[in-house]
């Protein structure tokens, strides 16, 4: 929170923004056909780097499907392989996993940034269980949980709690005593401070808690439905490589990051909006 | 010492940090008053204590030995009586202009009915000339405006006392300049007791009404000067030979005390180097 160096940074436009609407449309036109370029471009080259790979001859032909054979696969789920219904399914519980696991991250990593004696002591048990893979509690969960949709949402919470509380607490014992002092001078109560001072700076922290948490648990979507799962896009990949269908596993994991991507990109948009006043170095 | 209306009472206060190397003595049998309405620097070598002492009095501190009193009663904790100016502004970058300014006015202790609370705001950002950032976030405001914002934010709450920390030492000396004569201006509306740190004897002179000049550490009042020059003031002061004259003598004199605290950093690496051997 240096506020020294900021006070010049804001007006700088980038240079996607350079053009306003009110210019030339000459100029305007190559604008939007530079930030067209810049939103496909990483895609295009993806593409043309996995064809590159598949005529290379480094692989056998059948081990590499082409991005059209993914793409006729994509189509054919959609029209009638039940695909919206998988993607739904994992959606949901990613959103479980991921609601719940910040839900609880939030306030356990808020009282640990918050209490200095309690993070040392619990840290070591934190960054236990964070470093242990959700695959290698399948069997514990299964045992407790059973095989439902019970036991695939505690292995995205679990992914989700771990990561996210450390981002939490670790943006807590950040904030600035200087504020809460300020606060104070003007009379405020603890009450007063935790509600006008503490939770707006909280908020930023519990935002890229949520972020973390949402992409870790995507991550671990394809463990958790090694639990018996009949649904998600989990499921439909491990279907398709007991039968070795190379082109639905690319669909899927393809499908997967997209919906990840989506969702990151949403968050992004909301916290822009909600934390306007933060200053952005870069 | 106390006299009738003396408000802030300094009566033999000692504060002793405990740190790694052991006990350090930073202020040594501290006494003096701030009368209603006085308008006192402190000025003084770097670590000889200044702040630790304004923090005492805004209550985030507390004297190992002796007391500092308002009103005859010990200071126990801070409140909205005792604003503060932070060298860093601290102005609350999740707030707008007008937020920060209203902050204060909706807290329990000094609660206002909205329009009142809008009126206080329009005038201090008028006051202060904040008019065309009022819906602003502070990552826009400049150094002087932060400052300025800062200084509406504690007004606002009509603290009866103004404590401040170096709050121009970040400034250029424009606005360093500009921003002393608002205080000016400001102070000439509604007087306050101020309390102010500084490093700068020209700035102590123009502003205050009394100046503490303070020892190198362990800190005691090495002199207290009375400034002859009445309110209010203006830039014809600091032209003026009595002006020039008194800033020469007292610049003299602290800089005797920053010269003292030089040796003693020196004779402290020297006694330390002996030790070590
Ligand atoms: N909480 C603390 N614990 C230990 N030592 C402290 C503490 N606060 C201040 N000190 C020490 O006390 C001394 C005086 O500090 P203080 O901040 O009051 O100095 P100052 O006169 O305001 O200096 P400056 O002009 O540089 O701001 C310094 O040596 C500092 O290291
Ligand atoms: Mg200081």
């Amino acid at each position: 929170m240096s506020s020294s160096s900021s006070a010049r940074s804001a007006p700088v436009a980038s240079p996607t923004t350079g053009n306003s609407p009110g210019g030339p449309p000459r100029k305007r036109l190559a604008g939007s056909l530079y930030r067209l370029a810049m939103l496909l471009g990483p895609w295009i080259l993806v593409i043309a780097l996995w064809y590159g790979l598949r005529y290379s001859g480094l692989f056998k032909p059948n081990l590499i499907p082409t991005p059209v054979a993914v793409a006729e696969r994509f189509w054919q789920l959609l029209v009638d392989g039940n695909l919206l219904l998988h993607a739904y399914m994992s959606t949901q519980r990613v959103f479980l996993g991921v609601i719940l696991g910040t839900a609880c991250a939030v306030p356990v990593g808020f009282l640990l940034g918050w209490y200095r004696g309690l993070r040392r002591f619990m840290d070591p048990l934190i960054n236990f269980f964070r470093a242990l893979p959700p695959i290698a509690l399948i069997p514990l969960v299964i045992v407790y949980f059973g095989i439902g949709e019970t036991a695939k949402v505690v292995i995205l919470f679990y992914a989700a709690f771990f990561a996210s509380v450390i981002v939490m607490y670790e943006g807590i014992s950040q904030i600035s005593p200087l504020y809460i002092r300020v606060a104070r001078t003007l009379g405020a109560t603890d009450y007063e401070i935790f509600l006008r001072v503490i939770i707006p700076l909280a908020v930023p922290h519990s935002l890229t808690a949520l972020r973390v948490a949402l992409g870790v648990a995507w991550a671990t979507l394809v463990a958790s439905e090694l639990v018996a799962a009949q649904q998600g896009l989990g499921a439909v990949i491990q279907e398709a490589s007991a039968y070795f269908q190379l082109d639905t596993i690319y669909m899927g994991i393809i499908c997967i990051g997209f919906i990840a991507l989506v969702m990151d990109i949403a968050l992004r948009a909301l916290s822009q909006r909600l934390l306007s006043w933060q200053e952005r170095h870069h | 010492m106390s006299n009738g209306n003396e408000r802030i009472v300094f009566d033999h206060v000692s504060k002793v940090f405990d740190t790694e190397n052991g006990p350090l003595q930073v202020v040594d049998d501290v006494s003096f008053g701030v009368s209603d309405g006085e308008f006192v620097a402190l000025v003084g070598p770097s670590g000889c204590g200044k702040t630790t002492m304004l923090n005492m009095v805004a209550g985030f501190m507390h004297p190992s030995d002796g007391t500092v009193t308002l009103d005859g009663e010990p200071i126990v904790g801070p409140s909205a009586d005792r604003g503060m100016m932070f060298q860093d502004y601290g102005v609350f970058p999740w707030l707008s202009v007008e937020d920060n300014i209203a902050f204060g006015l909706k807290l329990k202790a000094n609660r206002v009915a909205a329009e009142r609370r809008r009126q206080i705001v329009d005038h201090y950002v008028e006051l202060m000339g904040l008019g065309d950032f009022r819906k602003a976030f502070p990552k826009t405001l400049s150094g002087g405006m932060r400052q300025r914002l800062a200084l509406a934010r504690a007004y606002a709450v009509e603290p009866d006392f103004l404590l401040m920390d170096e709050p121009f030492g970040a400034l250029d000396a424009q606005t360093r300049t500009s921003m002393q004569d608002l205080l000016l201006g400001v102070m000439g509306e509604v007087k306050k007791t101020v309390m102010l740190i500084t490093h700068s004897v020209e700035e102590a002179l123009y502003l205050a009404s009394k100046i503490l000049v303070i020892s190198a550490r362990p800190s005691r009042i090495r002199r207290v000067i009375d400034v002859p020059f009445g309110y209010p003031r203006t830039e014809a002061l600091r032209d003026s030979s009595e002006f020039s004259e008194l800033r020469g003598e007292v610049r003299e004199m602290v800089m005797r005390e920053y010269a003292a605290q030089e040796d003693q950093a020196r004779s402290n690496r020297r006694k330390q180097v002996g030790q070590a051997q």
